[in-house]
C-alpha cells in the first residue's frame, strides 16, 4: 500500500513540474519542448513500476518495466536475431520493393491521363482496404521465410505510394506547365525538372505512411506461419507460455524500430524538401 | 513585311469553346510588331490581351487568321527558342538558389556549364541581383524574385521578351522601380518587348507602341505611337506630351467600353 | 463521373490480369490432378514436371487451361470462384449458420464497431484536453505522435491472452483493441481540427468576448469537422483491421480473422479469399457510411 501511495505522490510531483515548465517562461524553447513529454513518460513508467510491485499484479498480467528492461538487455542476442528476421529481412525488403514498384507504377500511369483518372479512385479504394488479411495467402505461396512477410509488405505499401505519387506528379500549376512549354521542354526534361520535385512532398507523405505499415504487415503476417525467428512469431509465442516480459520486449524493439524507421525517412524528406514551406523554420 | 518587323498578326480570331457556348477571345486583329520596338498592351480584363501575347507564344493557337514571329510560326518560334516568356507570378522554382533558376532554361537548352555560368552572372548583373545568386526565391522579398524571373527570361538571350503583368502583383514603389530598371535594360539590349498591362501610367511610361484593346469581342480600338524619347527619367510624367497620351489611351479605353 | 469509364477499364485489367495469373499458378496442381484422374499429360509423372516452367506446361496441355479456373483447392481461386462462394456463403446460408459468412462478418463487425466508438469517444475527449490544457498538450501530444510511427497493433495478441486470463473473453478483447488503434488517429487528427481556426477568427471572438466555451462550441468545433471525419475514416479501417487480427491469437472460431486463420490452416483458399473479399467489403462500406455521414454533415455546416 505504501509503493501504492508513492506512485500517487510521483504521479501528482511528475505533473505539477511538468504544469510549472509548461507554463514558465521558457515553455517555447526545444529543450523545454522535448523535457516536458520526456518528463511525462518517466513519471508513467515509474507509477507503472510502483503500482505493479505495490499491488502484486502477477507477471501474466502486467509486468514492470524494470523486469521488461532485465529481459531485454539479458535477450540481446534473440532480439537482434528477430530483429534482423522482421525488420532488416521482412519489413526493408518489403518496403524498398514496394515502394519501387508504386513509384514505377506512377510513372507508366502518368503519361496516360485515362488510366490517371481509373487508377486513382480504385487505388485509393484499395489504400482503404485490410490488405493484411491478404497475408495468409502470400503465406501459402511464397513459404514460411520472410519472403512471404516481405510479399504482404509490398502490398501494404505499395498502394498509399502509388496513390501519392501519382497525386504529387499533378501538383504543377498551369502556369509552370506554360513556363516548360515556352523553354520548349521535352516530357521528360519537365519530368526531372519540374514534376518531380513539386512531387516529393507527396511522395514522401506517402513514404512515411509506408514505414508503419510495412512494420505491421511484417509482424502480422507472422501470426499466420513462420520459421521460428521473428518479432510476430516470437510475440505469439510468448503470449502462449505467458512470458509478458518477453511480449514486453519485443514491442519495445517494435517501437525503437517503428520511430528509428520513420524517423530516418523523415529525415531524408528534410534533405530533399528542405524548401516546402512545411520545412522551413 | 519588311526586313524588321517581328511580330504580324493578320485578321487573328481566337474562339475559346465553353460551358455558356463559344467565347470570342480575339476578332480580327491586325498588328505588326518593329524589331527593337517596346508595345503595351492595355485593357479592362476579358479584352484578349493576355490571350494575344500567349499566341504570339504558341501558348494558345489561333482559330483564324494568320500570325508570324520572327517570319515563321509562333510554334516554330516557340520551337527556335526566340522569346523569354514572364509571367504574372514570378513562378520561381523554390528547390533551386536564384541561380539555379536562372540555369533552368539554359540547362534545357543544352548551354554547357561554364557557358551557364557565365550567363547567369551576366543576367544577375542586367536585374541588379549581383550576390544574390546564391539565396533561394523564398528568402527575396516580391520585387527582386520578378526580377529574377525577368533574368530567367533574358539569361538565353532570345530577341524578343514577352511580360504578362510582370509587376501587377507588386506595389507602386518597388513597380516604377522595376519600370525603371526595365527601361534601362531595354535600351541596353534592344530586345522586342511585348508588355501586357492594365495601368495607363505604366503602359505609357514604357512603350513606343500602346494597343488599347476592349472586351466582347476582344480586338484593338487604338494603336498609339508614342512621341516619348528613348530615354525616359521617371519625371517624364509631369510632362504635358505624356498627359496627353495617358488621355489618348483612356479615352480609348472608354471608348471601348462605351460599346456594350 | 467522366471518371466512370477509367475506372471501369481498370477494374477490368485488373480481373484480366488475375484471370491470367491463375494459370500458372494453378497449372502444377491442376496436371497432378489430371494425371491421377487418369488424362494424358506431357511430360507424365510429376518429379519431371517439377522442374519446368510453368509457361512450358501450359503451352504443351492446353486442353488443362480451363480446369485452372475451376480447381476446388487451387493456389489462387479464379474471381468467380470467390464470388460463387461469397453468394453461397452470405445469401445461400441462413445467418446463424457457422459457415454465413454474414454471421462471421458481425462477429467482426460489432466489436470493431463497439471498439471504434469508445476510441473516438476517448480520442475526441482527450484532443479537447490537449487543445485546452499547455501541459497536456507539451506532455502527451509528442507520444500521441509517436504512437503513429509504431506497430502498435503487435499488442494485440498479449491483449486478448491477458484479458482472457482475468476471465475477460468474447467481443470485449477484440473490442479494445479496435479502440486503441482508432484513439490515437482520432487524437492527432481532432487537435488538428479544433486549431485550424486561423489567428483572425480566434480574434474575432475575442472581439466579442466570447469565453472559451463559446469559442470552443461555436468556432473550433466546427471548424473540426473535416478533420474529424478524415480521421475517423483512417480510424475505423485500423479498428477493422485490430478487430481481425484479434480473432487470430486465441484460436477464436468466428470471426473474418477466424476464418482467414481456418481458411489457411486447412488450405482452403477459396474460403480465405471470399474471408478477404468480405472484410474489404465491409471496410468499404464502413469507409463509406462515414463518408455519407460526412458529405451530409458538411453540407449542412455550409462547409462544401
Amino acid at each position: 500500500m505504501i509503493l501504492v501511495g508513492v506512485a500517487l505522490l510521483v504521479w501528482g510531483l511528475g505533473w505539477w513540474v511538468n504544469t510549472r515548465l509548461a507554463e514558465g517562461p521558457r515553455a517555447q524553447s526545444r529543450a523545454m519542448q522535448l523535457l516536458v513529454p520526456v518528463i511525462f513518460g518517466a513519471t508513467i513508467l515509474l507509477v507503472w513500476e510502483l503500482l505493479v510491485r505495490g499491488l502484486q499484479v502477477p507477471l501474466v498480467i502486467l509486468p514492470a518495466p524494470s523486469l521488461i528492461a532485465q529481459r531485454f538487455a539479458g535477450s540481446l542476442p534473440i532480439l537482434w536475431a528477430d530483429f534482423v528476421q522482421t525488420i532488416l529481412k521482412g519489413a526493408l525488403g518489403g518496403y524498398v520493393i514496394g515502394c519501387a514498384a508504386a513509384f514505377a507504377t506512377a510513372i507508366l500511369v502518368d503519361r496516360s491521363d485515362f488510366l490517371r483518372r481509373g487508377l486513382l479512385p480504385v487505388g485509393n479504394f484499395l489504400a482503404a482496404l485490410p490488405i493484411v488479411g491478404t497475408a495468409p495467402i502470400l503465406v501459402m505461396w511464397f513459404g514460411f521465410d520472410w519472403h512471404s512477410k516481405a510479399a504482404v509488405v509490398v502490398v501494404m505499401v505499395f498502394f498509399p505510394v502509388l496513390v501519392n505519387t501519382v497525386a504529387g506528379l499533378n501538383e504543377t500549376s498551369a502556369m509552370q506547365r506554360d513556363q516548360m512549354r515556352t523553354y520548349a521542354a521535352g516530357y521528360w526534361q519537365s519530368f526531372f525538372k519540374l514534376r518531380l520535385p513539386a512531387a516529393m512532398p507527396f511522395i514522401f507523405n506517402g513514404l512515411k505512411i509506408a514505414t508503419t505499415l510495412a512494420l505491421v504487415g511484417a509482424i502480422v503476417a507472422e501470426f499466420f506461419g513462420s520459421p521460428t525467428v521473428g518479432m510476430g512469431f516470437r510475440i505469439s509465442a510468448s503470449v502462449g507460455q505467458l512470458a509478458l516480459d518477453m511480449v514486453w520486449a519485443e514491442i519495445v524493439v517494435a517501437a525503437l524500430a517503428g520511430s528509428l524507421f520513420y524517423g530516418l525517412v523523415a529525415m531524408i524528406e528534410k534533405a530533399v524538401t528542405f524548401w516546402h514551406p512545411s520545412q522551413r523554420s | 513585311m519588311s526586313e524588321t518587323t517581328v511580330v504580324e498578326a493578320k485578321n487573328l480570331d481566337l474562339t475559346f469553346p465553353t460551358n455558356d457556348g463559344p467565347v470570342q477571345a480575339l476578332k480580327d486583329v491586325n498588328l505588326s510588331i518593329e524589331k527593337g520596338e517596346f508595345v503595351s498592351f492595355i485593357g479592362p480584363s476579358g479584352c484578349g490581351k493576355t490571350t494575344f501575347l500567349r499566341v504570339m507564344a504558341a501558348l494558345e493557337t489561333p482559330t483564324g487568321g494568320t500570325i508570324t514571329v520572327n517570319g515563321v510560326s509562333p510554334e516554330e518560334a516557340r520551337k527556335s527558342r526566340a522569346y523569354g516568356y514572364v509571367f504574372q507570378a514570378a513562378g520561381l522554382y523554390p528547390w533551386r538558389t536564384i541561380a539555379g533558376n536562372i540555369k533552368l532554361p539554359l540547362e534545357i537548352m543544352g548551354f554547357s556549364r561554364s557557358e551557364r555560368d557565365r550567363r547567369v552572372k551576366d543576367v544577375l548583373q542586367l536585374v541588379d541581383l549581383e550576390g544574390f545568386g546564391g539565396k533561394y526565391p523564398w528568402q527575396l522579398s516580391g520585387g527582386m524574385q520578378q526580377r529574377a524571373s525577368i533574368a530567367r527570361a533574358l539569361g538565353f538571350d532570345a530577341d524578343i521578351l514577352l511580360m504578362d503583368e510582370p509587376f501587377g502583383a507588386l506595389d507602386e514603389i518597388v513597380r516604377d522601380h522595376l519600370n525603371e530598371q526595365l527601361l534601362a535594360l531595354w535600351d541596353r539590349t534592344g530586345k522586342t518587348i511585348g508588355f501586357v498591362t492594365h495601368s495607363i501610367p505604366e503602359a505609357v511610361y514604357l512603350s513606343t507602341k500602346i494597343v488599347v484593346m476592349s472586351p466582347r469581342p476582344g480586338r484593338i480600338t487604338d494603336v498609339i505611337d508614342s512621341p516619348l524619347p528613348r530615354k525616359r527619367p521617371l519625371e517624364i510624367r509631369d510632362t504635358p506630351e505624356f498627359i496627353e497620351i495617358a488621355h489618348r489611351v483612356r479615352e480609348g479605353l472608354r471608348a471601348g467600353h462605351g460599346d456594350d | 463521373m467522366r471518371s466512370v469509364l477509367p475506372v471501369l477499364s481498370v477494374v477490368a485489367m485488373i480481373l484480366g490480369l488475375w484471370y491470367a495469373a491463375c494459370l500458372p499458378m494453378n497449372i502444377k496442381g491442376v496436371l497432378t490432378e489430371a494425371e491421377r484422374a487418369g488424362a494424358t499429360v506431357t511430360p507424365e509423372g510429376g518429379k519431371a514436371r517439377r522442374d519446368m516452367s510453368e509457361f512450358a506446361l501450359l503451352v504443351a496441355n492446353g486442353f488443362a487451361i480451363p480446369a485452372t479456373w475451376a480447381q476446388e483447392r487451387p493456389r489462387l481461386p479464379a474471381p468467380h470462384q470467390v464470388a460463387i462462394e461469397l453468394w453461397d456463403t452470405t445469401v445461400m446460408k441462413k445467418i446463424t449458420s457457422k459457415r454465413s459468412l454474414v454471421y462471421h462478418g458481425w462477429v467482426t463487425l460489432s466489436a470493431t464497431l463497439l471498439g471504434f466508438v469508445i476510441g473516438t469517444g476517448l480520442g475526441i475527449l482527450l484532443a479537447i484536453g490537449i487543445v485546452h490544457s499547455r501541459v497536456m498538450d507539451m506532455s502527451v501530444m509528442p507520444w500521441a505522435i509517436v504512437s503513429q510511427t509504431i506497430p502498435i497493433i503487435a499488442l494485440a495478441p498479449m491483449i486478448i491472452v491477458v484479458l482472457y486470463s482475468i476471465g475477460v473473453q468474447g467481443i470485449v478483447p477484440k473490442a479494445v483493441i479496435s479502440a486503441y488503434l482508432s484513439f490515437f488517429p482520432v487524437v492527432v487528427g481532432m487537435v488538428k481540427g479544433l486549431r485550424s481556426p486561423d489567428a483572425m477568427q480566434l480574434d474575432l471572438l475575442r472581439t466579442y468576448n466570447a469565453s472559451n466555451g463559446q469559442g470552443f462550441w461555436k468556432l473550433r468545433l466546427p471548424a473540426s469537422m473535416p478533420y474529424l471525419f478524415a480521421s475517423l475514416k483512417i480510424g475505423v479501417a485500423a479498428s477493422l483491421v485490430g478487430a481481425i487480427v484479434g480473432e487470430l491469437p486465441t484460436g477464436a472460431v468466428s470471426g473474418l480473422g477466424a476464418r482467414l486463420l481456418a481458411g489457411s490452416y486447412y488450405g482452403q483458399t477459396v474460403q480465405i479469399w471470399s474471408a478477404l473479399f468480405a472484410a474489404a467489403i465491409l471496410a468499404a462500406v464502413l469507409v463509406g457510411v462515414l463518408g455519407l455521414i460526412e458529405t451530409r454533415v458538411l453540407k449542412r455546416m455550409g462547409m462544401t
